[in-house]
């Protein structure tokens, strides 16, 4: 007979209260393991969430669209039920110099550009799709595993392109995005459409090599950006009633200051001011250098693995700006309904991205635009608007100083919008700037970067966040990782929770039958 | 000569070069981590018998050398190598291993501890990168030191006597244990330690004291025939004690090429060394797995009728199955016995019906012989004079 759940000692602590973390504790609450999140922040939702930036005007913390979150935890988590739901997919308006204004939702746009635009969104979606199954799975591993099922299904699923497109997945997989807008737009706000989203939250250029594998990756998620009602806080809040409702004990506040290693062997965690929490299992939704290095430390790890965790590249190259403005912009009769991305060419992407590479402030920085206030009451006062704006590329490590930078990212970005949108900088009442430091600062993202480690072909799959803990187990035993810095990656989706914890139930599922066995 | 311009001498001199030049009469030299050694100075029997008999010298310079410091130097060497370095006590030695995270050997070593807070590594290979990458996170200084040591070890069963002459009093010195000693308005440090098996010191000195020194230690020797000993003697005796070498009995795994050689200390018969209780160590976890499912090789002594010396020989199961291979081999003069060190394949580590395959070449033309072997405890040579404090006068 199973132990009264009060009697039974706690089973599982997460520490992170992000879409991860929640996606995570939810899914092993839903199968019977008792389960406390902890969250450092006074609220859940990390990345996701909702701040008043200025008195009266509040903006999103940070992310402030999603490209769609993990169809599992949807369903299984019933968000809906918990208050969830989304504003109409989001057409993406690009504005590019002088040209006009040009409005694109998934394959569909106008312009004599169009039909090639439809094509080429057709190709990579089809690549995508063949993708996205392994983003909902524990990376394979080549030996020492049994799983050739699961890994005959994914590459019949990409054999499945047929001929002709399987030979062109493989020779596009890994090539540069700006090669490919080349190839094949001729819309010179289209080549810097597939080029800015490609590169969103990314530390390359859309020269870099295997730029377009990220574009891949952000259509395996979802085909347009959504934005849910309420805003990304509503996200969260829908998220954190459906791990309550699943028996989750949310903890706000509780910030982790060490792991409990006893035996060699995590067994709970310390938060600051002093109060340790014992359980059986410890997951890791943060950080997974910030989880290593802080929480658990290198006597406890292998010299080999903590120096893999050292070397996770992580640098940050997109800034945030928020303004609250006393009238609406008007970005040349643009849609305000809609994404606006900024953006004057490919060839502008690439520029601006070369001066993070030197530590410089780029001269014209690309932008992705949301007026939250174009589809939310309540932001801010009546008549005024919230600008919520992803800015690249910001220098991880500026040479004149972070003050002088941030100052000189504000202002270059204001600039660039009022070319978009005259008298924008009339209407600013307040404005704030996060750089890569300040994200890493307020939301625990090493090096500022979005997805915890940089989103890059050399730190996915099973190189994700490095091959000794690629498959969600810490080498630490009793210790799991399941945040962004895992696979596959962050983006307000909660894959990587959802797989951590799928990873957590099959272990357990292994010692049992392996324990039934021997008995 | 400073390391940068390495390029222009291919091999480094020791700083005894003028000395051990001079007396190589052969001029058989070798290349020893970067520097070039002495093979043979004149007769290997004779050196060989040094050791055994008299007073043996040889350059030591060439042994890498890292010198760890700061408040967490034992918690550091701890997390790095399989022994309690914390359990080491001020002016002890100890013979040490170290790993990867897959618990395969990098290197073997001896860790010397010169203070609270002061340790020194003496090693076969290179690993600054890994000392340092171990170092994160830990209150330690890393450096270098091969350059800035000079060192020899004497050894033979009149050593001792050879420094009472010289004027350093050893007589209270037990094996394993150093001791600081004046010298022309210096000071040196002399330990208890050695690559024989026997009797023995290794001197320790700043390179500038190098050769005076040497002429000091010589001029008091010359009573015993004290006289220096290349690489091929050295060799001898260190089979007749067992002992192994990095790249001669096993490959380090940071420099195996082929995943299957890298082994583990329970591979090598240094299981001994690992201390469980001291908290997490590089490599604990996968050496806890395999310690609980068990190793694929083992390394063994055996003992080989006849005196045909088996280097390189195939070991068989039952003459047909391929079993392991010698990986040193020599007759034994002092044992009068044909040894031999071997990696087995574990199952066959009890050495049951287990044969060596000896070519035997003679005058061009091999002798195949098929030899059963017998397992034998390392050290196969163990004389009482090598632990006696105070050390045998002669």
């Amino acid at each position: 007979m199973p132990t009264p759940f009060s009697e039974r000692g706690l089973d599982v602590l997460v520490i992170g209260g992000g879409v991860n973390g929640l996606a995570c504790a939810t899914r092993l609450a839903q199968k019977g393991r008792k389960v406390v999140l902890l969250e450092a922040a006074a609220t859940t939702g990390g990345g996701a969430g909702e701040r008043e930036f200025a008195p009266q005007y509040r903006a999103p913390a940070l992310a402030h669209l999603t490209q769609g979150l993990d169809d599992r935890l949807v369903a299984a988590m019933d968000l809906q039920r918990h208050g969830l739901s989304f504003h109409a997919p989001l057409v993406t308006t690009v504005l590019s110099g002088d040209f006009a204004p040009l409005a694109v939702t998934a394959g569909k746009t106008s312009g004599h550009d169009a039909q090639g635009w439809a094509e080429l969104h057709g190709k990579l979606s089809a690549f995508a799709r063949v993708l996205a199954p392994f983003r909902q799975m524990r990376p394979l591993r080549l030996a020492g595993e049994t799983r050739y099922f699961e890994l005959a299904k994914r590459g019949l699923g990409i054999r499945s392109l047929g001929k002709a497109d399987f030979r062109e997945f493989l020779r596009m997989v890994l090539i540069d995005v700006y090669d490919v807008a080349e190839d094949e737009l001729s819309d010179a706000r289209l080549k810097a459409l597939l080029c800015f989203d490609a590169t969103l939250g990314a530390w390359l250029g859309p020269r870099s090599p295997n730029s377009l594998i990220l574009y891949l990756d952000r259509l395996a998620r979802g085909a347009s950006p959504l934005l849910p009602k309420g805003g990304m806080a509503a996200l969260a809040g829908a998220m954190s009633r459906a791990a309550e409702a699943a028996g989750v004990e949310i903890r706000c506040n509780a910030s982790v200051e060490r792991l409990l290693i006893e035996g060699d062997q995590a067994v709970g965690v310390r938060l600051q001011g002093g109060e340790a929490l014992r359980a059986r299992l410890v997951v890791s939704a943060i950080n997974p250098r910030t989880t290593f290095q802080k929480l658990v430390g290198a006597a406890d790890l292998d010299a080999g693995f903590a120096q893999k965790i050292d070397h996770i590249r992580s640098r940050g190259a997109a800034a945030k700006l928020h303004l609250a403005l006393s009238a609406a912009p008007n970005f040349r009769g643009a849609d305000l309904q809609s994404r606006l991305v900024i953006a004057p060419s490919a060839a502008a992407i690439e520029r601006s991205f070369n001066a993070v590479k030197y530590g410089e402030v780029p001269a014209e920085p690309v932008m992705e635009v949301l007026l939250p206030t174009a589809f939310e009451q309540g932001l801010a006062p009546s008549g005024h608007h919230i600008l919520s704006a992803i800015v690249q590329f910001a220098p991880h490590a500026p040479k004149a100083g972070l003050e002088a930078a941030r100052a000189e990212m504000l202002e270059r970005s204001l600039a660039v919008l009022e070319a978009q949108a005259p008298g924008l900088r009339a209407s600013v009442l307040h404005a704030e700037m996060l750089m890569p430091q300040d994200i890493e600062a307020r939301f625990g993202m090493v090096g500022g970067n979005w997805h915890h480690g940089e989103l890059a072909v050399e730190q996915m799959l099973f190189n994700r966040p490095t091959f000794a803990a690629a498959q969600y187990a810490a080498p630490l035993p009793g210790l799991w990782l399941a945040g962004a810095g895992s696979h596959p990656g962050g983006g307000i989706n909660g894959a990587a929770g959802w797989n951590a914890a799928e990873a957590i139930l099959q272990a357990k599922a292994r010692t049992t039958a392996k324990e039934g066995a021997l008995a | 000569m400073s390391a940068l311009t390495h390029f222009r001498t291919p091999l480094l001199q020791t700083p005894f070069h003028a000395r051990t030049s001079a007396a190589n009469t052969l001029n058989r030299w070798g290349p020893w981590g970067g520097y070039m050694t002495a093979l043979c100075f004149g007769d290997a029997d004779m050196e060989y018998t040094a050791i055994r008999n008299g007073a043996s010298v040889y350059d030591l310079c060439p042994m890498v050398k890292y010198r760890i410091t700061g408040r967490d130097a034992a918690a550091y060497l701890n997390r790095l190598t399989l022994r309690n370095a914390a359990k080491l006590s001020v002016g002890g030695v100890h013979y040490t291993a170290w790993t990867d995270d897959a618990g395969k050997i990098m290197d073997d070593g001896t860790l010397f501890r010169h203070g609270p807070e002061d340790y020194l590594i003496c090693c076969q290979e290179r690993h600054l990168p890994w000392l340092l990458a171990s170092s994160t996170g830990f209150e330690v200084h890393v450096e270098e030191v091969t350059e800035a040591i000079a060192a020899l070890s004497l050894q033979g069963p009149c050593s001792a006597s050879v420094l009472e002459a010289a004027g350093f009093d050893v007589q209270g010195l037990k094996p394993f244990r150093m001791a600081t000693y004046p010298f022309e308005g210096g000071e040196i440090t002399i330990s208890r330690t050695g690559f024989t098996g026997d009797l023995g010191y290794e001197l320790w000195l700043t390179p500038d004291q190098a050769l005076p020194f040497w002429d000091h230690l010589f001029a008091a020797g010359a009573p015993w025939g004290i006289r220096p000993i290349g690489s091929d003697a050295l060799d001898l005796a260190r089979i007749e004690a067992g002992f192994i070498i990095t790249n001669m009995d096993f490959i380090p795994v940071h420099q195996a090429l082929r995943e299957d050689r890298a082994r583990s200390p329970f591979e090598l018969g240094l299981g001994w060394m690992i201390d469980w209780e001291k908290g997490h160590f590089t490599g604990r976890r996968a050496l806890l797995a395999e310690k609980a499912k068990g190793s694929d090789w083992a390394l063994i002594g055996i003992d080989i009728p006849g005196n045909i010396s088996a280097e390189g020989a195939i070991l068989y199961h039952g003459k047909k199955v391929e079993a392991g291979v010698v990986t040193a081999a020599a007759w034994s003069p002092a044992l009068k016995a044909n040894l031999a060190i071997a990696q087995v394949q574990a199952k066959y580590a009890a050495a049951q019906d287990l044969w060596v395959e000896i070519y035997a070449m003679r005058e061009l033309q091999y002798a195949k012989l098929m030899l059963p072997v017998t397992l034998t405890e390392r050290p196969f040579f163990n004389p009482a004079r090598k632990r006696a404090t105070p050390p045998g006068r002669v």
